[in-house]
């Protein structure tokens, strides 16, 4: 993180994080529950696309943590699987940023599907294996709505001029 | 790197032990406004519900309950006398047994957490002296107990969860065993029945005391099924649970009698040895519930 630029908008940072927490445990129908994407992953991811020098990887350990709480996860889980994807991020950022929507759409795919797994390691390490196909549903609908998601958030960053 | 290291020790010492309870709970008071913003339409939904009910949605209301309250009185009253005789024939045996616990009613949280394990969030927390490991019923059965305490909040796994196993008997004949969950809300599965078990379908499953969480006698489950397959040790059994587990909004959390009054529930029986070694209680860490000792059918003593 440098000093040297003014930083601008961090409550912006905040408020949509705020929101993807709000959408992660968001009362939903049975049938939609498998299918929720990882709102607070893919709003983590933006960011460190976008402001590689603001978010990083100790931003996205910490709501990894809140995200841990909120779920009444193992506390640790979310938290060394979104500080590895924002890593990951930070390292693709400058290519990322070239591509194709729908080419970052299947980037953020495999970033997704990346930090799930590291959620199902965990899990299969604690006792807790998940032996279905749809769990994995939620990478697939979050990459789908990478687009309109990435597009509400370079609005709102340009619009509130976060830099 | 140093964060995923963090993370790593982190994650182990909350699996491992539970000196995390305080900072956990420090966290969870940070997140409380979410979970409470996100009640927040419920909770208006039910106050307005109930501000603009008509007059005769209430006399109707009124009139059921007056109705549902007489019919319970009468059911009372001879409750009371059996009451009464239950523990003048226990005091005979020398067995001390409270009936009457103190309970709390606690409501749900409307928050979804991960689908799948089946965990709720409730409006009560250490503030009103919910502690871990508190069992938590509902009108018709057991629904789960505690596994995590905030100021504010605490959240409960129900039965059903695959981590978590009740100690059951069969009310029938006081048959012991071990109700483990599926994963799926209208299922538990009776591991480890010899096939030749007294246990028919219909039989209902009170919880046994054994283990010490659960009060002795709270309705848990009923037997659903029954697959005898000679080519295996064990039938398999399954029962449906008895609580609503998907429906019930307000919970009853109950605080048992003292644990020294819990295991002997069952004097005559001489398996104080085996009733220590049953003590599956159902943590949420216990990942083998599986591997517990089963008892024969023939001591099962009647209560």
């Amino acid at each position: 993180m440098s000093t040297l630029i003014r930083h601008h908008g961090g409550s912006i940072i905040l408020i949509t994080f705020f929101i993807a927490l709000i959408l992660t445990v968001v009362p939903l129908p049975d049938s939609l529950r498998v299918a929720r994407p990882d709102w607070v992953l893919i709003v983590l991811i933006y960011w460190a696309m976008a402001l590689p020098h603001r978010v990083g990887v100790g931003i996205g350990w910490l709501i990894g943590l809140f995200t841990d709480v909120l779920t009444g996860m193992l506390l640790g889980q979310h938290a060394l699987a979104y500080c590895l994807v924002a890593y990951l991020t930070l390292k693709l950022h400058q290519r990322l940023r070239l591509y194709p929507l729908w080419q970052q759409a299947l980037s953020v795919l495999i970033l997704l599907a990346l930090g799930q797994l590291l959620v199902l390691w965990i899990n299969g390490i604690v006792g807790r294996p998940i032996h279905s196909w749809t769990y994995w549903l939620p990478s697939l609908v979050g990459a789908l709505l990478w687009p309109p998601i990435f597009v509400i958030l370079r609005g709102l960053r340009r619009a509130f001029r976060v830099i | 790197m140093v964060f995923a290291l963090a993370s790593i020790v982190l994650m182990t010492i909350d699996h491992r032990q539970h000196h995390l309870e305080s900072f956990k709970s420090g966290l969870s008071v940070v997140v409380y406004p979410i979970q409470f913003l996100i009640n927040l339409p419920s909770t208006t939904r039910s106050w307005v519900e109930e501000s603009f009910a008509t007059r005769r949605a209430l006399q109707e209301d009124n009139a059921r309950l007056h109705a549902q309250h007489l019919l319970l009185q009468a059911r009372l009253q001879k409750f009371d006398a059996l009451e009464a005789e239950n523990v003048r024939l226990r005091d005979l045996l020398d067995s001390s047994f409270k009936v009457g616990d103190r309970v709390l009613i606690a409501e749900l949280i409307s928050v979804d957490l991960d689908p799948y394990r089946h965990q709720v969030v409730l409006n009560k927390g250490s503030r009103q002296d919910v502690f871990v490991g508190q069992p938590l019923v509902d009108a018709s059965g057991v629904m789960g107990q505690i596994v995590q305490v905030t100021p504010f909040t605490s959240t409960a796994m129900l039965i059903t969860d695959l981590a978590h196993a009740t100690p059951v008997q069969v009310n029938r004949n006081g048959l012991r065993s071990i109700a483990v969950g599926t994963g799926s809300l209208q299922e538990l599965s009776l591991p480890h029945i010899p096939n030749s078990a007294d246990i028919q379908v219909g039989d209902l499953l009170v919880t046994s005391g054994l283990g010490g969480r659960f009060p002795p006698g709270y309705p848990v489950a009923q037997v659903m099924a029954i697959t005898i397959d000679p080519g295996h040790a064990f039938a398999q059994v399954t029962a449906r649970p008895l609580s609503h587990l998907d429906r019930s909004r307000e919970v009853l959390l109950v605080w048992a009698p003292p644990p020294e009054a819990a295991p002997s529930f069952d004097p005559q029986s001489e398996t104080d040895a085996d009733a220590a070694s049953n003590t599956e209680t159902g943590t949420a860490t216990e990942t083998a519930p599986a591997a517990e000792p089963e008892q024969p059918p023939a001591e099962g003593a009647t209560p």
